[in-house]
This record gives structure tokens, sequence and C-alpha cells, in this order.
């Protein structure tokens, strides 16, 4: 197994507040895996480490064997980081085609034509109906992002991300705000995503979590508590105290 | 109606995108008394599809697009005032690369910020411009305005009359050019990448979007064809005037903007031919009156109508579809 | 030698009163944009109509002038809430566009209703007698209204600040500013907040008008020609906050009256291109936050 993301030593301050407390974290190609932890353990600022919106006070982030930690987020994703956002961030006037279109368009290289027609660029929209395809989403492409069901639009979140080509992805939350009746649709998605992309799920369900990871890290006040397999997770007792220790108290 | 360019969008010209031309040409023969106003419709109708371009569909909003106007119509005014250049084509051109690169400029600098402090930025650098302007007397004229220019026949056929004919023709040569070209700008990727930035400017960068690269060029070409406008209403008026420059000039453009509609192209051109001719016909007789109606409609527009007279119709289009079933 | 320092000093003082009232005036605009988020670039419409209520009150209704700024500043906050209530409150949620343009409408109808009641001329400010004359200092003569300005904007500021650093309205208003949902969370109304915070900053804005009248004019056109001043102070002195507006308020007083004074050949321009470099330097002002 080779890693295609990694940090060392990776730590942020924000004046005398430690969010981020020397974090050695190794993420396989092809892997899946789940980082979780207690609300305000760091795993938002670690993501914003990760994707370069934070630069971090100490330490290094390697994607693809190469240092990235001076790079911008463009330059990150250029060489294949793709995110998605725990709150939906997408076109919200425009269709759903036309939200993975404009993804694909940059990846492409072609979204900065000035005067070619972008409806000619066949090939651009064609890509995005097969990808709205695969995730079972073809028959909503025409319908506008502010009109469609929550559910989905965390979906239409992870196709633009799909439609840069990733070779990592950082999954923000995917159930947030998303019935639980209708999780499951997500973890099919999930689920049907490429073998090869390495995939790093944050995400608070605990159900999704131990069915789709592979392996999981628990992080506690900016700093990894422990890592493994689900079944040394679940079995081990400070996971219990970190979830339910303030319960007791 | 909407002009949205994206990958799904046709950029056939529909036929109703040719009625404002039939217009045009036909206010000519069937209006000739009103060839003056008319020019100055076209003029404006010019100056408010380049600010669509940034605040409808690019989402930068600005109170400073005078600065354009202005410069441009300066540059022209002082290229034949100052060093007798009186060929219009190149009084055109001189007015075009001074605010292509006063575009970039600027832009380069003020697009990295957003909200108010872009407000300010905008409206300061309007500001120096109008301090500048009227400072420098000996060059623009200040206060009193910039007179002696002149403005040579047209390809040296054309000379320019008193009942404003040649100028009514060149405003609508150079506004359909202007309109063509902002309309294949609008349906390229380009114009896509604009819409997808002024939706949602985080995910356009989250996407690997260069997006102050995209704001910069079309801040720059919306400050040309911005200059370009400046400069035809030089030409028309052989005289220019420290309001095109002012604040009241950008507030009067954003409100015919949103009168005829934000982001739609057509709104560029409802808007100003409203407003002008309601202005003709009112603000002589009644100043405080058209003012206070001007204000009221803008309380009104942006509390009911957001989408301007073209959303209204949109909506009444819509309407009237529902029923029909 | 003599001559510069009598210039200096007199640039200082007329500096620090025309900082003064535009520190009074603006730092509501600079707080309900912190608090509201709105661009709200009417607020020199409630700084014009303090004026008007003014120079009314003294000619009109006989007023003494201590009760001619005090009905200035109440009625112009009254007026103020019931527009916000009305108007700006529906507008909270939408765009930077929308409220740009609304406030654009608003400065529109507010110079045309003042061209018709009062016509395009400046009004003339009626000062009591004892405020006429100078006031010697230290063997100098200041205009004694100035030398009130200043002091009466110093006890204001130190009201001000005071209030907001030590009452339980004070409290709130931080809270919201700082972090909304979680004012919202703990019980603060903030519905009420608002009002009651734009209330004040717009009677601020009236009274500061008021004050003002004989050093900014009072004139139909006033909202349009002084909101980049207003602006300025904001943007240079940060959103938010209540110091950030004063320091800057002050250096922009000064600076106006020294390059008015010294090199008038280029008017505002060193201004506006000051601040541009600064807000380049830092986009969120002197004391603002960088988000």
């Amino acid at each position: 197994m080779t890693a295609v993301l990694q940090t060392r030593g990776l730590c942020k301050r924000f004046g005398a507040l430690t969010v981020a407390d020397n974090i050695d974290f190794t993420l396989e190609a092809g892997a899946r895996h789940a980082l979780i932890g207690p609300n305000g353990a760091g795993k938002t600022t670690f993501v914003n480490l990760l994707t370069g919106r934070l630069s971090p006070s100490a330490g290094t982030v390697v994607l693809g064997g190469e240092d990235v930690t001076r790079l911008s987020q463009q330059e990150r994703i250029r060489r294949g980081l793709g995110r998605t956002f725990q709150i939906n961030s997408l076109f919200r006037g425009l269709s759903v085609v036309d939200n993975v279109s404009l993804a694909v368009a940059e990846r492409r290289g072609v979204s900065g034509r000035l005067f070619r027609p972008a409806s000619q660029l066949s090939e651009v929209r064609d890509e995005a109906m097969e990808l709205l395809r695969s995730l079972g989403m073809a028959d909503d492409a025409q319908v506008v992002i502010a009109n469609l069901a929550y559910g989905k639009q965390r979906l239409v979140e992870i196709a633009i991300t799909l439609a840069m080509k990733p070779r990592v992805l950082l999954l923000d939350e995917p159930a947030a705000g998303v019935p639980s009746l209708e999780t499951h649709r997500i973890l099919d998605v999930l689920d049907a995503l490429p073998a090869e992309i390495g995939i790093l799920i944050i995400e608070h369900d605990m159900d999704l979590v131990f069915r789709f990871a592979k392996r999981i890290t628990i992080l506690v006040n900016g700093a990894t508590l422990l890592e493994g397999t689900p079944e040394e997770i679940a079995a081990d007792p400070r996971v219990r105290e970190v979830y339910l220790g303030e319960r007791h108290e | 109606m909407r002009h949205n360019g994206s990958y799904s969008a046709s950029p056939r010209i529909g036929l109703l995108e040719w009625l404002p031309w039939a217009i045009g040409v036909a206010a000519f023969f069937l209006m000739p008394e009103y060839l003056s106003l008319g020019a100055r419709i076209l003029i404006f109708i010019l100056y408010a599809l380049s600010l669509d371009l940034v605040v409808g569909y690019a989402g930068i909003v600005t109170l400073g697009h005078s600065a354009f106007f202005g410069l441009g119509a300066y540059a022209a005014g002082i290229l034949s005032a100052r060093f007798g250049v009186a060929d219009p084509a190149l009084q055109l051109l001189v007015a075009m690369t001074a605010c292509a690169l006063m575009g970039l400029a600027t832009g380069a600098v003020i697009l990295r910020t957003r909200g108010l402090t872009l407000l300010m930025l905008t409206l300061a650098i309007a500001s120096i411009l109008l301090e500048v302007a009227n400072k420098a007397t000996s060059i623009t004229g200040g206060a009193d305005g910039l007179s002696g220019i002149v403005v040579a026949p047209i390809l040296g056929l054309f000379r320019f009359d008193l009942f404003g004919k040649t100028a009514y023709w060149l405003c609508l040569a150079v506004l359909f050019v202007g309109w063509w070209v902002t309309r294949r700008l609008i349906y390229s990727p380009f114009g896509a990448s604009l819409v997808g930035i002024r939706e949602n400017h985080v995910r356009m960068v989250a996407i690997g979007s260069p997006v102050p690269r995209r704001l910069l060029t079309a801040y720059t070409i919306s400050a040309v064809l911005a200059g370009v406008a400046g400069a035809l209403l030089t030409q028309t008026n052989q005289f220019v005037g420290l309001n095109v420059l002012s604040f009241e000039s950008s507030g009067e453009l954003l409100v015919m903007l949103i009168l005829g509609g934000v982001g739609r192209i057509y709104g560029a051109f409802i808007g100003p031919v409203v407003y002008m001719i309601a202005q003709d016909m009112l603000a002589k007789q009644f100043p405080e009156y058209w003012s206070l109606g001007i204000g009221l409609l803008l309380v009104i527009i942006v509390l009911f109508a957001r989408d301007g007279i073209l959303g209204i119709i949109d909506r009444l289009v819509a309407l009237t579809r529902k029923e029909a079933r | 030698m003599q001559e510069f320092l009598a210039s200096l000093v007199s640039v200082a003082f007329h500096g620090v009163a025309y900082g003064m009232i535009l520190y009074v005036i603006s730092v509501g605009l600079s707080v309900t944009m912190g608090l509201m988020g709105f661009a709200n670039l009417a607020h020199g419409v409630f700084a014009m109509a303090g004026g008007y209520i003014l120079t009314t009150s003294l000619d009109h209704w006989g007023l003494p002038f201590p009760a001619a700024l005090a009905v200035a500043f109440v009625l112009v906050a009254a007026g103020s809430v019931v527009l916000e209530r009305l108007l700006y409150a529906r507008l909270y949620a939408a765009g930077e566009l929308a409220q740009v343009l609304f406030t654009i409408g608003l400065i529109f109808m507010a110079t045309a209703i003042a061209r018709l009641i009062y016509g395009t001329l400046q009004q003339p400010v009626h000062l009591p007698e004892g405020m006429k004359g100078q006031f010697d200092l230290l063997g100098r003569d200041f205009p004694a209204y100035r030398v009130f300005i200043i002091l009466f904007g110093a006890a204001l500021v130190a009201g001000l600040w005071f209030g907001v650093e030590r009452t339980r309205f004070g409290a709130m208003v931080r809270a919201a500013v700082d972090n909304r949902a979680m004012a919202q969370s703990i019980g603060i109304d903030t519905q009420k907040l608002f009002m009651a915070t734009f209330a004040l900053g717009s009677g601020l804005a009236g009274l500061g008008g008021a004050l003002g009248a004989e050093i900014i004019a009072i004139q139909p056109s006033y909202p349009f020609e002084h909101l980049v001043y207003f602006l300025i102070v904001v943007a240079v002195g940060g959103l938010g906050t209540l110091r950030g507006p004063f320091v800057a308020a002050l250096v922009i007083g000064i600076a106006d009256t020294a390059c008015k004074y010294w090199v008038p050949q280029f008017g505002a321009f060193l201004i506006y291109v000051a601040t541009i470099l600064l807000l380049l330097w830092r986009p969120a002002g002197l004391f603002g936050r960088t988000a």
C-alpha cells in the first residue's frame, strides 16, 4: 500500500488555543478511512489544513509523495485533492447538470474560453450527465438546486467533487442534515465510488461510519487519540470514555 | 427570457432579440426630432450593459462604475480639445485603451476584497478621478467642463450634423458591436464560470477555478465597454461635464439596470429606455418629484420586484401559460 | 517657525472638531453594519435630517440650542425605528446589491423631500450668543463653538464607551456582534436589539448632523456628498467597533483639514489614496476583525 495523503507533526494554533496538536496521519491509496471525534475536536480544522484553506503553524502535508504544505487550495486541487462541504455549498440558482458541468469544465481546462459558446463543448455536458447517471441522479439533471430535496443536494455536493476526478476525496459530513431514512442512498453512492480513490470521511452518524470505513481515526482536543480497524475502535474503552464520559460525570 | 450562459443553454439569437434593433432603426425614421435623446439612450444602454456584466453576471457590486464612463469621456475629450486629434475612431480607441489599463490596474488590487471594503474601494477610485478632473482645470476644464472638442467625419465620410443623425447611427452601430461581444461572452464557458462565481464564490475556488483572474477579465472588459459609452457621449455632446464621474451617475445607472432587470442582458436595454424617456418628460418640470419618484420606485422594486421589468414580464407570461392549460 | 506652529495648532484644533462630528455621525453606521451586516448607504440621510431639525427648531419653533440638539436626536431616532421596522428589517437577509439599491433609493427620496421643504440653499445655523465669539486659551483665540463641539463630543464618546462596556444593553450588543447565533441561543431578542441599536446609531447621526451643521453645511445633496467620508471612517476604522471609527474619524478629520489648508490644489485626493492603500493593506480596517 502507498500513502496518497500524509501529515507529519501537523500543528495549528490560534493564539494560545491549539486546535491541531502534532497530528501524524496517513491515508492509503484506495482507503476507506473515517475521522471521528466529539464536537470541537478539531476535525474541520484538520480538513481545512489538508485542503490548504488554513496554513499550519508547524508540520507538513504530503500529497501523492509531494510536499504541498506551501501550496494554495487551487494547486492542491489540481494535484487531485477533492473535498465536499459540511454545509451544502452549491450554485443554488443553476440546474444540477450545470453545477456539475462547471466542475468538469474546470478540470478539462476549457472554462476560460471567451468566445466559443459553452454549449458547443458537448463533451463537458456529456461527462456531467454520465456522472449523474452513475449516481442515479439523471432524472434530476434539469432541476434547479434551490428546488431540490436536501438529501439530493448532498449528492450533488459529492457529484461536483467527483467531477474533478480526485485521487483523494475528503467527505465532510456527507450525511449531515439528511433524514435517517435517506442516509442509505448516500451510503449506496459512497459504496459505488471508484475503488482507486482514497477516501477520508468525517461523520457523526456512527452507523454510517462503521458500515463504510475500513479504518478509523479518533481525534480528541486536536490530537489523534487512537487509530485502528472498526473492530478495534469499537472494543477500545477509551472511545466509550470520550463519547460518553461527559454524561457520566 | 433569462440569459444565463451555461453548458446547456443554446446560444442561438432568438427572434425577440432582434426587436431592439428593429426599434432602434425604426425610431430613426419615425421620430427624427428625438434623435439626440435617442443617441443618449443608446449610450446609456451600452453603459448599463457594461455594468450588467460585472454586477449581474460576475456579482461584483460596484459603486464606482462612473470611473470608467468618465475616464472614457475625458480621454476622448482631452485627446481632441488638448491634442487636436479629431478622428472619432482614434478617440474611441484611446478611450478604450485608457479604460482597459485603468480596469486592469484597479481591478487587480480591489477585486481581492469583498463586501463593504470592495464597495468602499470602488467608490474611492471614482472619487479620486472626480477630484482629479475637478482640480486639474488646465487639462479637464474643471467645474466648467471641457469644451472645444472637435470630432471629424467618421471614416472621412459622415459628418456629425446638427440634428444628431450621424451620432445616432454611430451609437447604434457601436452598441450593436458591444451587445454582440457581451452576448458572446455570456454564452461562453467564461460567462458560465462568471455566473458560477456569482452564485457561489467559495465553491468556484474549491473546484479549482482561477476566480481572481476571471473577475479581473470581466471587470476589464466591462471597463472598456463603459469607456466606449463615455467616449460616445463626448462625441455626441462635444462637451464633457464633471457629472459623468459623480456618484449620482453611478447610482442612476444602477437604478436603470435594476429597473430593467439585472443579469438578463435586455434589462440593460429596457431600463435606460424607460428611465430616460420618463426623465425627459418629467424631470425638467418636476425635478423634486422626479427624484422622489425614482427613490420610491427603487425602494418598491427592491422590496417587491427584484427582477425588474423583465422579471415582471416573465412572471406574467408564466401566469398566462398556467391559465391557458 | 512661529507662524507654522500657529497654523499647526489651528489645523489640529479644527481637525479634531471635524473628526468629532465625523465620529458622532459614523459610529452608528459602524455598529449597525457590524451587527446586522447591512450596507446602509443612507446613513447620511439621518445626519441631514438632524441638521434640518436643528435649524427648524431654532428658527421656527424658537427652541433653545440644547433643546434643539435633543429634539434632533429624539426625532431622528424615532423616525429611524419606523424605517427599520417597515423597510430595513425586510432586507436583512437580502443580498448586498438589494441593500445598496434600497438605500440609494432612500437617499433619492430624502434629497427630494429636503428640496421640496427647504429649497436647494444651505441652511444658516443661528448659534446662541454665548457660542458665537472666540474662546481664549493660552493666549490664542479659538472659535467658541468648535471648543464646545470638542468638549461635547468627548463627553458623548466617554458616555457611549462607558455604556457599551458597562451596561446590560452594551453587553448584549457586544455579544451579538461577536456571534449572533450564540447570542440568540442564550435568549437575547436580536430583533429588539437590532431595533434599539439602529435607533441609537441613527439618533447619534442626527445629533452629529445637528451639532456639525455649522461645519458640514446642511443642504439637500448632503447624503450623497458626504457619504464617502462616512464610509471611509467606518471602513478604515473597522466594522462593529467603537474605538476603530473614533481613531479613524480623528485621523481623517485632521488629515482632511491639513490637506485643505496646506495643499488645497489636491483637494480630497490624498485622503482617498491613503484610504485605498490602507484598505489594501488591511481589508478589515484598522481595528476590524480579520475573518
